[in-house]
């Protein structure tokens, strides 16, 4: 190991006080464009200044089983669940989708997977970490989307012939 | 003591020396109309959500939930009062409520769910009362608004059209069956037919 002088110390600093100013400017530049380019959700309105926001969208609540865009997706709620109480009280969605309650609800049961735990060991009832419903099941409202979508269902995937 | 009640006896029995028979059947009729309007008055009184919400443990319990629902604030802005689910409106029925409800005086006075911890653990048990009340009078507080006959089905969703039109329809449910936690939350419904 060499030793290094108290000049080229000096110089060290020297050079790491550019790298950070050119890396703020860097920074500052990217921040400038981006205020440009990228559509936020809040608008167009400036900063100082609350947009009216747009009208509230309807709940779907038609009871009509929606398409899965992939076979893993948790389906989605095609019904209201305004005030559905899911606490450490009760389960307001389990009171028609529970395996004893769908003979009379004729409601989907509970997917097989929710009575696993997480080493894939079945239990009695639905798996504590399965309980919140609302963690990745959800309603769908009649809201266009705020920014376009390219996801491809994966039939539509299968039929792109690879470019060669 | 028996001498007590012959000597009140012979009072009422005997004619009035001093006033007049006008005077003791007009006076009596006022003072009926006066009572039985003061009499009911109070009781009207104590139908108000003012007088509900007066304690803290209806206050700060049962109707901070009622807020959020749709008996509270909805598109029409009809709403349901404290009084209009919990109290029957026909006079012998408020009055046979009014005089079950001295028990709520007990319980005020002893501080039976003066705290939170209190309420939760009575949660289930006073949502029994409730639910075996509305059963045993199918529903009625329910169909003081909701009355079945004037019911469209076909403005309702595919489900509820499809219960309405069968199970209550047909007598073999009434409201609250299916239509329990609509305006408070519900307590742990463990055991509770419908809730597994």
């Amino acid at each position: 190991m060499r030793r290094k002088s108290r000049e080229g110390m000096k110089g060290d600093v020297m050079m790491k006080k550019l790298f950070i100013a050119i890396g703020i400017l860097g920074v500052m530049t990217i921040s400038v464009h981006a205020e440009d380019i990228i559509a936020t959700y809040r608008g167009e309105a400036a900063l100082n200044v609350e947009d009216n926001p747009p009208v509230m969208s309807k709940v779907v609540n038609k009871d009509l089983k929606l398409k899965r865009n992939y076979p893993m997706q948790p389906p989605t709620i095609p019904h209201k669940i305004d005030n559905y109480q899911v606490d450490l009280r009760t389960n307001k969605c389990l009171s028609c989708h529970s395996r004893k309650r769908v003979e009379d609800s004729q409601a989907p049961m509970v997917s097989v997977t929710h009575f696993m735990d997480r080493d894939g060991n079945f239990l009695a009832d639905v798996s504590p970490r399965r309980y919140f419903c609302n963690q990745c099941h959800v309603i769908q409202t009649e809201a266009k989307p705020l920014i376009s979508n390219t996801f491809k269902d994966v039939d539509d995937l299968l039929k792109v012939k690879p470019k060669k | 003591m028996w001498k007590k009640i012959k000597f009140y006896w012979q009072v009422i029995n005997r004619p009035s020396v001093h006033y007049s028979l006008g005077f003791l059947t007009i006076g009596g009729f006022v003072m009926g109309i006066v009572f039985w309007g003061g009499f009911n008055t109070a009781l009207e009184y104590t139908n108000t959500e003012e007088f509900c919400t007066g304690c803290h443990e209806m206050r700060d319990n049962v109707y901070q939930e009622l807020q959020t629902t749709i008996h509270f604030s909805n598109r029409s802005g009809v709403r349901a009062k404290c009084s209009d689910c919990h109290v029957p409106h026909e006079w012998t029925d408020k009055i046979a409520r009014k005089m079950q409800a001295s028990k709520e005086i007990w319980g005020k006075v002893f501080g039976t769910i003066n705290t939170r911890e209190k309420f939760e653990n009575k949660r289930r048990e006073l949502a029994e009362h409730e639910w075996a009340r509305l059963k045993a009078n199918d529903s009625l507080e329910c169909r003081n608004c909701h009355n079945f006959d004037f019911m469209d089905f076909t403005r309702q969703s595919t489900r509820a059209s499809e219960q309405h039109s069968t199970a209550l329809a047909k007598g073999e449910k009434t409201c609250i069956d299916c239509h329990k936690g609509i305006a408070h939350q519900l307590p742990d419904m463990t055991g509770v037919e419908g809730w597994d």
